[in-house]
């Protein structure tokens, strides 16, 4: 089991590191990022500042884009291309196929974010003439941003197992920006009482929240992050990812292919 | 390999736990994480520009500013804090952006003019608002109903109330409640009498329960101010009839000066103090009042019941 879904997640990854349209989206945040050196030189002061929030704010966006892009595709081209027949011909469950290609698309993801992160830290150096220790702290809002992408990518693949392409870009983009404001809504939820309390929390805990692993702003001005929020933020997108994926297979399991 | 209704148990299964476990952790995310606020920043402050981005949208745009000013309103009310510096500006990019949105000047202007920590404590700005309302909507007779009682209630300017009644009663479809109003204001200025009836108006005039319930903190506190100087001149008339202060009471009631211990709004009975004065109970209870405090107790316009809470 373990290996056929190693299988789909390698040939998912290959897939998606030749399309092109990806290297684009790359070569644009590594682009930004370069900008933010010459944006910092025109300000006062805040040259690392400016480099931090606006390479880690396109490292997160585009990110998001390629994730829902490449994951609102996952099964609807197999179905296009007629190869999901061939590959459900063999011993493969469709659940398997379902969290092959999740992990296929999650493993691009960390890969490209890597590399567009070793971009930001080449900016970084040159900007502060040296990486310090404190630039470390970087790296957890590069990993919640990273979380950011797995969820993501487990809405785009729940969205993808039942609706056309562009619906599902529709539903996890709308999903990303109202998760954006999740807080806002937890708010609204303290202010009112009754069944319209209840009900507009539990909405707020049914949609993803990525206000929590935005952390850009405070690790732009070298505020560390508690190891307690670096725990739970992990184990709710784990746990939110697996909820999205498991129900993208129920979908998927029950879904007339014919 | 398992059947097809088995992996559709386990993955239901895995859906309900994984998203229990996710909510959990949400929880715990959400207490290690700085309390959400709605942030004291107005994020466009023209409204010319957030006009222009709505693309055609404004109408709804300034709804959600109106629901932000709301909820602005409300967090702070909630803290019982004396800041209410986006208020304003929340209520006039609302208004800007949608000129006939009758409630936001309406409801908008009793959020400015309470003084803290009730409002904003600005009734200047409230007149403002107001002043902006009218102009974009002549026809509707509560924005003078509200104008005028800013002028009698926080700026004590009992002929420009007077004004705004009486332009505000001639309306049609006003309310004949304007017209009296106007001709009191006018004569009788700054009695108990008046103020109770424009509160009163107040408190039948709206639905809303916050500025129903807030009308009527002001009744009962201008029925305490009345009782308490009414109670105050018996006893001093007693005292001259019979050459001392009474113990309490009960003497005015033994000696048929009253025909029961009288009480408070709130139900408790009034204390009598030796040198004559008259006290209630739990003056936290009764905000506003400005008569009836312990000694060297200052006029509050504090909500103190629910401050101490």
């Amino acid at each position: 089991m373990t290996r056929r879904i190693a299988y789909i997640a390698s040939n998912t990854f290959r897939e998606a590191v030749r399309d092109r349209v990806l290297y684009n989206l790359i070569l644009f945040v590594l682009l930004l990022v370069g900008s933010a050196v010459l944006f910092g030189q025109i300000s006062m002061e805040i040259e690392r500042i400016v480099v931090i929030n606006l390479s880690l704010t396109s490292i997160s966006i585009f990110g998001v884009i390629i994730a829902i892009f490449i994951g609102i595709q996952l099964v609807s081209k197999e179905i296009d291309k007629k190869t999901l027949y061939t590959v459900l011909a063999r011993p493969v469950r469709r659940w398997e196929f379902i969290i092959g290609k999740f992990f296929g698309l999650v493993e691009t993801l960390t890969v490209n974010t890597c590399f567009m992160a070793l971009g930001f830290y080449a900016a970084l150096f040159y900007v502060s003439n040296g990486l310090h220790k404190s630039d470390l702290n970087i790296l957890t809002a590069i990993y919640f941003i990273v979380l950011q992408f797995v969820v993501i990518t487990s809405l785009a693949l729940l969205f993808s197992s039942f609706s056309t392409p562009i619906f599902s870009a529709i539903f996890a983009f709308a999903l990303f920006v109202i998760g954006t404001f999740a807080d806002d809504l937890k708010n609204f939820a303290a202010l009112t009482e009754g069944t319209t309390h209840w009900l507009i929390t539990g909405v707020a805990y049914l949609l993803p929240n990525f206000g929590s692993l935005n952390v850009i702003g405070s690790v732009a001005h070298d505020q560390p992050v508690s190891l307690a929020l670096f725990v739970h933020n992990s184990l709710y997108a784990v746990l939110y990812s697996c909820a999205a994926v498991c129900g993208a297979a129920l979908i998927f399991e029950r879904r007339n292919l014919k | 390999m398992k059947s097809a209704r088995q992996i559709t148990g386990i993955l239901s299964f895995l859906l309900i736990v994984c998203f229990g476990g996710s909510v959990l952790a949400e929880r715990k995310v959400d207490q290690l994480r700085p309390a959400a606020t709605l942030e004291e920043m107005l994020y466009i402050p023209s409204s010319k520009v957030v006009r222009r981005m709505s693309v055609g949208f404004e109408a709804l745009v300034a709804d959600i500013y109106w629901t932000r000013a709301v909820q602005y309103f409300g967090a702070k009310h909630i803290d019982n804090t004396n800041q209410y510096k986006l208020l304003y500006p929340l209520l006039d990019m609302a208004t800007d952006l949608d000129p006939r949105l009758i409630p936001a000047y309406e409801f908008g202007s009793v959020f400015l003019t309470q003084p803290p920590p009730r409002g904003a404590g600005e009734p200047l700005k409230a007149v403002a608002l107001l002043q902006k309302g009218i102009r974009q909507n002549p026809n509707s007779w509560r924005l003078y109903q509200g104008l005028g009682f800013i002028y009698y209630m926080e700026l004590k300017d009992y002929p420009a109330a007077g004004q705004a009644f009486e332009q505000g009663s001639k309306i049609p479809g006003a309310h004949p409640f304007l017209k009296v109003m106007a001709a009191r204001t006018i004569q009788e200025g700054g009695n108990y009498q008046t103020a109770q009836m424009l509160w009163q108006s107040i408190y039948e005039s709206f639905n809303d329960g916050l500025i129903r319930e807030n009308a009527m903190t002001h009744l009962r506190a201008l029925q305490v101010d009345q009782e308490v100087l009414q109670l105050e001149a018996l006893v001093r008339a007693y005292a001259a009839r019979t050459g001392h202060l009474p113990a309490g009471f009960a003497e005015l009631v033994a000696a048929h000066v009253l025909s029961s211990v009288p009480r408070d709004p709130l139900g408790y009975p009034y204390e009598l103090l030796p040198d004559g004065h008259v006290m209630v109970k739990f003056y936290r209870e009764l905000p506003f009042i400005t008569h009836g405090l312990p000694p060297g107790q200052r006029p509050s316009n504090m909500d103190l019941s629910t401050r101490h809470k």
